[in-house]
């Protein structure tokens, strides 16, 4: 029956424009601000998403890896859809599309008939599995039910199936980052561990990152320094692969051989701390070498300190060509510094992206202010205080580490800055607020070939400041009067 | 329906080409999958009417289907495009931070006060699945309507979990209304549940029915020319062509389901003269119940190229009087001549050019007519998500023994493009990147590759365009190396 909320019936109604102005003013305001801040249990647009989409991105990553999703097939369609709308390229993944009678009797039936399937069409070299909410709340044991797998004949022998659980209602997607390829790791490098062997390579972590460009850019500075490098999880040839007529299932990433023998490697690096928080104390515990936790390559002196721990864990000096490439970067950032300095940026991202544009931001003179971390903690929160601390430019800084970007919004509009750093899903704050946005995070819906330009390194940082000052210099000369229109800026 | 059909053919497509490459898909899957897809895939029987595939059944796992949850057909498609309402994602932060403006679903009005196409969840954390999520729900809704005062209401739709820890939302969603005088309406459309959004149409449908509808009157006397239509999602702006159309031939159309919705309006829909249907998968159910509850009658429309929406004005002005009937082909009068001439534009460069179609509800038959115009001919199609009454209406659309596919996997997709050859594959984001790596020009036809719209008169002129340039980009002239 209609109106089983027994609500009295009314007359339809149009809401006044007046009311609509009122509103539309109030929502501005100091006192909207409060008490949107006073919010306990809504969150409205929050920046960060579930644990399995950063299980499926790493799950890519490595060659002839087929993510699989065990649960519900509409989150593997969410995950897919996601990866393909950023990258602008394929994302082919399954799930075993797991529905009512397995939330009753357990997923084990769909995932062995699953990975007969996947395995048969799409002829992996690997299959990972990590779950969506439905296994995880029932409590699905992925452990036996993969040993059953195996035991039933369903996996080729040979086959590693890593498997990683990435409950939703807890972190977020870097966190099932981390645990896929924590799983990754553990399962190929099994019993690979070889005394006094030694690689001679330099195996690195990227953490969760969605910038091809990024990837590109990590193995050009290991060429330019003539060492052998490894990418333990390695998208850029998965997610920018290229148009000449023929689909690839599995288009590149990190050769399992090579993933394998990683434990025997010269030296291990994670630039994503917080995105590879366990794996990397997993590595720590058992790869041999020497290990090394690292912020992520922004601005000068994370890359400065980069370029140096691969010097020190190497043996090889930094190359002459890094060295004109670090003095190009601070001729550009020196040449374009008036136009950036002192300018004020609300900031967001995930941990170790953020840190790194708020490093780049102090070093041109910048002032951090709103900074919002995506899924934060109160020991994030501390780092960043301390980053922020480290210089006089983040005395003005406010931390938010609880908080979405409808509470940014009563930011930006009751206390105004010049420019937002995020992602696409900062643009209607961007535009509300009459202030431009770059996207330097994930995910970028919206733009094209973004994620193919590299952030990182000495390139990265110029990369970064070209885009923002050339955009406030399109600023002035869009907005600025007749009079103040000139030819050289 | 009842259109006389004649009899399409694609030179070189026979029932045994069509099987024998069918089979060749069929031969990859090992036997149980084999004996599980080979249901789903047939050639075309155009002139039995009839369903020549099995449909809405449980998707085989493992072989990267590209359907989605019951959760994404009523949060994205039913509930997501009524603008004035806030639509909360209820469970963890993921599914709702996917569908945050993901379907182009355009709205008016200005986000956070009158419109509010943004993402609202309850972000699920390990204590709401340890102890019950219904509290953190009463509260949100009641700071929802402290934040977002001009939301005409609240959809609440569950996420996978809370369906499995017994939360009852339908208990606060009633209480809450009570409260605040406003419309709470819970919809249980977990992700589990059933095999495709196609079930979570259906209970969102049922919401409407059981919260919605009637709880609303129209101030004005009803007219004989009111309507209401019904399935029409303002992809890329789809209403803001048919609405005005229909109006132009003499409608008043009272209230549009649910593209650029206003919730007040749909529910005081029993008032209208007749329900005008386009998406016939996502919204049928309405139609029915409000055809046996209020005595509405319905009809079926498609508003894709310039025939089929001749044809449908037509059809749709035979219900009325002569005032209408004169006011449509006024219309029809107006707007062929500019059609003729987009066709007259377009036709030379894609005529004889093929297209294979994937897609959900309705697109894979109602597109076909369009792409007829321009002279291409359709030699496959399939639907993620469709029921026999779907394959039963798109069997005279297709011609004879080209390939139908439901639930398609991407293996199979990639096989049949590869065997049919289309000029175009018209699909979703998840099959366009596979499609142009094997150097098949594609247009997303669920979002309209971020164009659109693609509806009514408005439509066809960019439907043109797009295909053609899909088609015809010197892009693709450069995908051989000449090394
Ligand atoms: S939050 Fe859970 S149900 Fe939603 S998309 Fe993520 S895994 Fe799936
Ligand atoms: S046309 Fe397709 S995408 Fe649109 S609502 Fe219907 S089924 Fe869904």
């Amino acid at each position: 029956m209609a109106n089983n909320l027994g609500l009295a019936v009314k007359p339809v109604t149009e809401t006044p424009e007046s009311e609509k102005k009122r509103v539309a003013e109030w929502i501005n305001t100091e006192e909207y601000k409060e008490l949107n801040f006073k919010r306990e249990a809504l969150v409205v647009m929050p920046p960060h998403t579930c644990q399995p989409l950063g299980a499926e991105l790493v799950a890519h990553a490595f060659e002839g890896s087929l993510p699989f999703v065990h649960g519900s097939q509409g989150c593997a369609s969410y995950y897919r859809s996601t990866l393909n709308r950023h990258f602008r390229e394929p994302a082919p993944a399954v799930s075993d599309s797991m529905t009512e009678d397995g939330a009753v009797f357990g997923g084990q039936n769909n995932l062995h008939e699953g990975l007969e399937n996947c395995i048969a069409l799409y002829k992996p070299k690997m299959v990972s599995v990590f779950t969506s909410c439905m296994p995880e709340i029932i409590g699905d044991d992925l452990t036996s039910f993969i040993k059953n797998a195996r035991n039933a004949g369903l996996v080729p022998e040979e086959m590693p199936v890593p498997y990683a659980n990435t409950p939703s209602f807890n972190g977020s997607h870097i966190h099932g980052y981390d645990a896929m390829l924590l799983s990754i790791l553990q399962t190929l490098t099994d019993g690979k561990k070889v005394e006094g062997r030694c690689t001679g390579k330099l195996n690195l972590i990227p953490g969760f990152d969605a910038n091809t460009g990024n990837f590109r850019e990590y193995k050009r500075i290991f060429s330019e320094f003539g060492i052998e490098g490894l990418i333990l999880g390695d998208i850029s040839d998965v997610f920018d692969s290229p148009l000449d007529g023929e689909y690839r299932t599995y288009p590149g990433g990190t050769p399992l051989e090579d993933a394998a023998d990683s434990i025997n490697g010269k030296a291990t690096i994670t630039v994503g701390p917080r995105s590879s928080a366990k794996t990397f104390k997993w590595v720590e515990d058992n790869y041999a070498g020497t290990n090394e936790s690292m912020p992520m390559p922004l601005g000068i002196a994370n890359t400065d300190a980069f370029l140096m721990k691969i010097a020190e864990l190497t043996g090889h000096e930094v190359p002459e060509s890094l060295k004109a490439e670090r003095g190009r970067a601070v001729d550009a950032m020196t040449d374009a510094h008036q136009y950036i300095h002192g300018k004020k940026f609300a900031v967001y991202g995930d941990p170790d992206q953020l840190m790194g544009y708020i490093s780049f931001l102090l070093e041109m003179g910048a002032v951090p202010y709103h900074v919002l971390i995506n899924k934060g903690t109160k020991k994030v929160a501390k780092e960043v205080q301390a980053l922020l601390d480290s210089s006089p430019y983040g005395a003005k800084a406010t931390i938010y580490h609880k908080h979405d970007l409808w509470h940014l919004r009563s930011l930006l509009m009751t206390d105004p800055v010049d420019a937002i750093i995020g992602d696409t899903h900062g643009k209607g704050l961007a535009r509300d607020a009459g202030i431009p946005l770059f996207r330097f995070g994930f995910p970028i819906f919206d733009r094209v070939n973004l994620h193919r330009r590299p952030i990182i390194g000495y390139q990265g940082a110029i990369n970064m400041l070209t885009e923002i000052c050339n955009k406030f210099l399109d600023i002035t000369d869009e907005t600025c009067d007749e009079r103040h229109f000139e030819i050289m800026r | 329906m009842a259109e006389k059909v004649e009899l399409k053919t694609v030179e070189g497509v026979t029932k045994e080409s069509t099987q024998s490459i069918i089979d060749d898909v069929l031969a990859l899957y090992p036997e149980k999958g084999k004996k599980k897809r080979a249901p789903h895939l047939a050639p075309n029987d155009q002139l039995s009417g009839k369903a020549c595939v099995n449909s809405n059944k449980k998707t085989v796992p493992g072989v990267m289907s590209a359907r989605g949850c019951a959760y994404a057909g009523a949060k994205g498609v039913v509930w997501g495009p009524i603008r004035d309402m806030v639509h909360i994602s209820h469970g963890p932060v993921g599914c709702g931070w996917y569908s945050w403006g993901t379907r182009r679903n355009l709205v008016t009005g200005q986000l956070g006060v009158d419109q509010f196409a943004m993402q609202f969840t309850s972000d699920f954390q390990e204590r709401d699945v340890v102890y019950g999520g219904d509290k953190k729900l009463e509260k949100l809704i009641h700071e929802a309507k402290e934040l977002f005062p001009l939301a005409k209401g609240f959809s609440v739709l569950s996420e996978c979990p809370v369906g499995l820890i017994g939360d009852d939302i339908n208990a606060v969603a009633k209480r809450v209304a009570q409260d605040l005088d406003t419309p709470v309406i819970p919809c249980n459309c977990e992700g589990f549940r059933g095999v495709s959004q196609s079930l979570g149409h259906h209970i969102s449908n049922d919401t409407i029915r059981d919260y919605i509808i009637e709880t609303r009157e129209f101030e004005e006397p009803i007219g004989p020319y009111d309507i209401a239509l019904i399935g029409e999602y303002n992809i890329g702006g789809d209403a803001w062509s048919t609405k005005p159309l229909l109006e132009e031939c003499g409608f008043n159309v009272k209230a549009v389901w649910t593209g650029d919705g206003e919730l007040e309006k749909i529910a005081a829909t029993h008032q209208v003269k007749l329900n005008v249907i386009h998406c016939y998968r996502s919204m049928n159910y309405m139609c029915k119940v409000m055809e046996e509850k209020y005595g509405i009658p319905w009809i079926e429309l498609n508003f894709f190229g310039p025939s089929k929406i001749k044809t449908s004005l037509r059809k749709l002005a035979e219900l009325f009087d002569d005032t209408i009937k004169e006011k449509v082909e006024a219309v029809i009068a107006k707007y062929d001549p500019q059609m003729q001439a987009i066709i007259e534009e377009y036709k030379p460069r894609l005529d004889g050019k093929k297209v294979m179609l994937y897609v959900g509800g309705l697109r894979p038959r109602h597109t076909i007519g369009a792409y007829e115009d321009l002279g291409m001919s359709c030699v496959g199609s399939g639907y993620e998500f469709a029921h026999s009454d779907d394959y039963d209406r798109t069997a005279p659309e297709m011609p004879e023994a080209t390939v139908v596919f439901d639930d398609a996997s991407e293996i199979e997709l990639e096989k049949f493009a590869e065997e049919m050859k289309p000029d175009l594959v018209g699909s979703g984001i998840k099959e366009k990147y596979m499609f142009q790596k094997m150097g098949v020009p594609f247009r997303q036809m669920h979002s309209w590759d971020y164009s659109g719209p693609y509806h009514g008169y408005k439509g066809f002129p960019i439907f043109a365009r797009d295909i053609d340039m899909a088609i015809n980009s010197p892009t693709w002239n450069l995908v051989k190396s000449p090394f």
